[in-house]
């Protein structure tokens, strides 16, 4: 090749720069510092499953962690679920809809400057528990809320 | 682009009450108009940023509900923050809205 040297390194750093991201999937994103979507733990179909894509393991179940959802939901399509952690050093929250085609929800990457609390509204097909859970310190919690639901939501 | 996020952000405290509105249809690519299936189309990821810095990565699925509503709340806050909404989508559509913290009443 021709390239003065200089120039090539140069080349060759900022490609090697946008290999990594592209390799890790951000570059897609067009946003460097987002978390890779997790694929393996939303395309799985049942609550073990979904665990092992999330790396849950040993689950604790705590009183510490607080869910607030309708006890009847009346429209599927929208039930407000929100989940408080207590557990200190909180850094994941993961709500899980058990008998959802596609149990797992959502995700919250709790970072420093956040407090360990979410709320959203998510569609549920049928009657089921709403599971949270929550990584702290590397460690698995979880606890659950059932809700029933009178017109499932998915459809 | 995609229509803008309803964004407010109170302070109680030193911790900002943030609450967001975001527009989209967030199809779970089963539902049916006539004989075909609207495809798959929904948000995968929300961050959340206050004054620059990173405070929440959120990845959705396609059951979260449309028109997804996110509350949160963020430490240390203080009047004429900035709190920046981003999401991106499967079709790597993506928006950025950004509010002032507000007093709270």
């Amino acid at each position: 090749m021709k390239y003065p040297r200089r120039s090539f390194l140069h080349f060759a750093g900022s490609a090697g720069a946008v290999f990594i991201a592209a390799a890790t999937g951000l570059l897609k994103a067009g946003i460097a510092w987002a978390a890779p979507w997790n694929k393996t733990a939303f395309e799985a179909k049942s609550v073990a499953e979904t665990l092992k894509g999330l790396g849950a393991s040993n689950l604790i179940d705590s009183k510490d962690i607080t869910i607030t959802a309708p006890d009847i939901a009346e429209n599927g399509a929208i039930v407000p679920v929100a989940v408080t952690s207590r557990i200190p050093n909180t850094q994941i929250i993961a709500i899980v809809a058990e008998k959802n085609p596609f149990p797992l929800a959502a995700s919250f990457d709790i970072l420093p400057g956040a407090d360990s609390y979410v709320s959203t509204r998510l569609k549920m097909g049928q009657t089921s528990d709403v599971r949270a859970i929550v990584k702290a310190d590397g460690k698995f919690y979880t606890a659950s809320k059932e809700v029933k639901v009178t017109v499932g939501g998915c459809g | 682009m995609a229509d803008p996020m309803k964004i407010r952000a109170t302070l109680q405290g030193d911790i900002a009450d943030v609450r967001i509105l975001m527009r989209h249809p967030m199809e779970t690519g089963t539902r049916k108009t006539g004989t075909s299936v609207v495809p798959l189309h929904f948000i995968q990821s929300v961050i959340i940023q206050h004054n620059g810095r990173t405070v929440l990565d959120a990845q959705w699925s396609q059951a979260i509900s449309r028109d997804p509503f996110l509350g949160l709340r963020v430490k240390g806050a203080k009047v004429g923050d900035k709190i920046a909404v981003t999401w991106i989508d499967n079709k790597d559509d993506k928006r950025t809205d950004e509010v002032a913290v507000m007093a709270g009443s």
